[in-house]
């Protein structure tokens, strides 16, 4: 039982390098600019390393911890399958998972000492979980650039938590150096556009 | 201004609007970022020392000078600070002196799970513990002022996940100071044996004061609600057990850690039921309570290990569980690993092939600890490497030498490397040094180095040659080779060992993620030449896997380094262009 029960948790996970931190720098702006009490933590060093990485991002009238726990996740945004498995046990019963459908093997699976699951989507589905799963990187390298995954999955997020369009378009303008701007702006359309 | 912003970055927001002149710092996670965002003010004059001992002299010099200055360091790196700290506590300062430690409780990104706040206790000098970003630099600020109101350093205790969270703040003004006049005063800053006893009655005195000060300090907060459940706590923990328990609870919370109050304690917990102590780490505000005569619940319910939440709490306190879905079956760990392109990757295949015993350091090489390398057999503490092959050695005589080297990065080796070289040559070692020189400190997210010829903002200075300093200490064996030609890394390392004299290899290539580095296109394999032999799994490379029964490399994470080419007995490993062909 939380006592700040109007606070929603969302988490974004995914493989150390494929660009979370510009996804809560983004999210982080939009919740700001809506007057909520926010607080997005990271964690950085040797997990970015290529390991499981994740970023936690809560927003309401006040919040305290700035973690998520298991159970308390609204939504969680996954830049890889496997990992969109991993966190699963931190999804509310009933919340949704928004994942790309990219495959990244870890070491484990490399050296054979672990196998990577397979239909992993099939099985989220078969769970009390409402599951959204794109191709984010092709919509990514449509938009101009393969690392703009992180904002094609921010556009179908936005889909989700019914702000304004112009609010996030002003927080990748803040957010993103000029000249990565037009193909982010791209992939956010894109993403937002997306038929789920 | 307005807006989110890291508590790192809180940090040094703080030290901009106070009027800090001089920062010193070594990079170590997780407080890395407050002098990379302090460098950012051009009116703070920043810089990257080689060492935490060194950076904490520094500051120190800089408030005896009349600046108000600051150092950061990991918690681990307190232990390397120690030596200046203990007698800075005695000298107190000119102008305000703040140094901020960094604990990382769940050990994301270091070797231990120290408790900082017990140098406080130890040093006895006044330590504040932020719980998120406004305080962080509300209390960074309030530092300076005690540390010239009680003549003190100020430890700022953090913690990664207030380190590393961002929370909202609003911006000031800088407070512009003016530099404070330096006297002469050796009875103050001279601290040998006759100067230095009369100062130790001070330092007692000022305790004494400073607990008065804890009694009613401001940021030692008191808030009562239902009287039933008291708790006292003190930064990340409170927003974990104000989450877990909202307004059942009356709280206690401690912005000031050292020292403690008494009578602000003991009135708390006459007006409540049962006291709770909690406290992420060691049972340091546990241990004054029960000093105090008073009846608590810690570490009997609460765990000395790892990172507290919200449900732990609630768990531990409330007795519920919050029931959770899974995947339902094995999900397979991911592990951090070494980068595509790591220039480690080759010098560790080769030190896997050789089967020698590795004394590790600290660094992104650490991984190298990992399999499929899995070449490293001890990891301890920054420059342990070098001076711990020595001692190896020592004890195993000469065939073990000829089987065994240290690996020690180029910012490590010179942080507290080059003692234990040092030490190797004089004291008549004979173990192979390995300097992985990769031009940059990595782990940390890329900071200069006295290695790199650059200073913090990027300014080009004199750069300290790696070999030249090998030489100056007495190595006359000194080698260099590119880690990602293992042909020749191997051969050159057989060498070494086999040479009765000590000898250091650089293995120098740089890092692969910095932006000077030029990466060639992606290789891809041809599946007719594959034969499945796994050869090319060997060297741990994140791009490589197994895709319908032949090895496959993924485009998207792929640099070209072109060192698992050189594996492939079948040639079936080479330019995607090729490949198509």
């Amino acid at each position: 039982m939380s006592f700040n029960n109007d606070v929603k948790s969302i988490m974004i996970v995914g493989v150390g390098g494929q660009g979370s931190l510009l996804a809560s720098k983004l999210l982080g702006h939009v919740l700001v600019s809506e007057g909520y009490d926010a607080k997005v933590s990271e964690v950085h060093g040797m997990s970015q390393r290529g390991g499981s990485v994740v970023t936690y991002v809560k927003y309401g009238s006040k919040v305290y911890s700035p973690t998520i726990d298991p159970g308390e996740a609204d939504y969680i945004i996954a830049f890889e399958l496997l990992e969109a498995a991993r966190y699963i046990p931190f999804l509310k019963k009933g919340g949704t998972i928004i994942t790309s459908s990219q495959h990244i093997d870890p070491m484990p699976v490399i050296t054979g000492a672990a196998a990577y699951p397979e239909d992993i989507a099939g099985k989220i589905k078969a769970m009390d979980i409402n599951l959204v799963q794109i191709d984010a990187l092709s919509l990514a390298k449509q938009a101009g650039n393969a690392k703009a995954v992180n904002v094609v999955l921010m556009g179908v997020l936005s889909k989700f938590l019914h702000f304004k369009s112009e609010i996030w378009s002003k927080a990748i303008i803040e957010c993103v150096p000029a000249k990565f701007l037009e193909f982010n702006q791209k992939a956010f359309n894109i993403g937002a556009n997306s038929s789920l | 201004m307005k807006g989110l912003m890291l508590g790192n970055e809180a940090v040094a927001r703080g030290l901009y609007e106070t009027g800090v002149r001089v920062v010193s710092s070594y990079p170590g996670t997780p407080s890395t970022e407050i002098t990379e965002y302090a460098c950012k003010y051009e009116e703070i004059y920043c810089e990257w020392a080689p060492n935490e001992k060194v950076a904490c002299e520094v500051a120190l010099g800089a408030s005896i000078g009349g600046a108000r200055a600051f150092c950061a360091m990991k918690h681990v790196g307190m232990n390397v600070a120690a030596d200046p700290l203990f007698t800075a506590s005695y000298t107190g300062v000119n102008a305000g002196l703040v140094i901020a430690v960094a604990d990382d409780p769940g050990m994301h990104s270091s070797q231990n799970e120290q408790d900082s706040r017990h140098y406080a206790k130890s040093a006895k000098v006044p330590m504040l513990e932020p719980a998120d970003s406004e305080e962080c630099k509300r209390y960074t600020k309030l530092a300076y002022e005690l540390s010239e109101q009680f003549d003190t350093p100020v430890l700022l205790r953090l913690s990664t996940r207030v380190s590393h969270s961002q929370s909202i703040i609003e911006t000031e003004d800088r407070q512009e100071l003016d530099l404070k006049e330096y006297k002469k005063d050796p009875t103050k800053y001279v601290m040998m044996p006759a100067y230095a006893k009369p100062k130790h009655v001070v330092v007692e005195e000022r305790t004494k004061k400073l607990i008065e000060y804890a009694e009613t300090a401001d940021i030692n907060t008191v808030e009562y609600n239902s009287l039933k459940v008291g708790v006292i706590t003190a930064g990340i923990a409170y927003q974990y057990a104000k989450e877990a328990l909202g307004d059942s609870a009356s709280y206690l919370k401690l912005g000031m850690i050292h020292p403690l109050p008494v009578k602000l304690i003991k009135e708390f917990a006459c007006k409540v039921d049962t006291l709770y102590i909690i406290e992420e780490l060691d049972d340091v505000i546990e241990t004054h309570c029960r000093k105090l005569g008073l009846e608590v619940i810690g570490k009997e319910l609460f765990t000395y290990i790892g990172e507290y939440s919200q449900s732990l709490i609630r768990e531990k306190m409330l007795g519920e569980k919050t029931s959770i879905q899974s995947f339902g079956e094995a999900v397979p760990m991911r592990p951090p690993v070494m980068c595509p392109g790591c220039p480690h990757r080759g010098l560790f295949y080769a030190l896997n092939r050789l089967g020698v015993t590795v004394f590790g350091d600290i660094g992104c090489y650490t991984l190298g600890a990992a399999p499929p390398l899995a070449a490293m057999d001890t990891t301890i503490c920054m420059g342990a490497s070098i001076s711990g092959l020595h001692g190896f050695n020592k004890a195993r005589g000469e065939q073990s030498a000829r089987n065994s080297v240290a690996v020690i990065g180029d910012s490590t080796f010179m942080h507290s490397g080059v003692t234990g070289l040092i030490d190797i040559a004089y004291n008549q070692g004979v173990s192979t040094i390995l300097i992985l020189d990769n031009s940059i400190t990595g782990m940390t997210g890329h900071q200069q180095n006295p290695t790199t010829g650059f200073t913090i903002k990027g300014d080009p200075t004199a750069r300290i040659s790696i070999e030249k300093l090998c030489e100056a200490v007495g190595i006359s064996r000194v080698r260099i080779t590119d880690p990602n030609d293992v042909k020749n890394t191997l051969a050159i390392i057989k060498e070494e060992l086999a040479v009765e004299e000590p000898s250091v290899i650089i293995a120098r290539r740089p890092c692969a993620l910095l932006k000077n580095v030029k990466h060639d296109k992606p290789l891809a394999i041809n599946r007719e030449k594959c034969r499945a032999c796994r050869a090319c799994f060997k060297i741990g490379c994140p791009s490589i896997r197994m895709q319908d029964g032949k090895a496959s490399i993924d485009t998207t994470l792929c640099v070209g380094c072109g060192l698992c080419a050189g594996l492939c007995a079948f040639g079936a490993i080479g330019s995607e262009k090729e490949e198509q062909a």
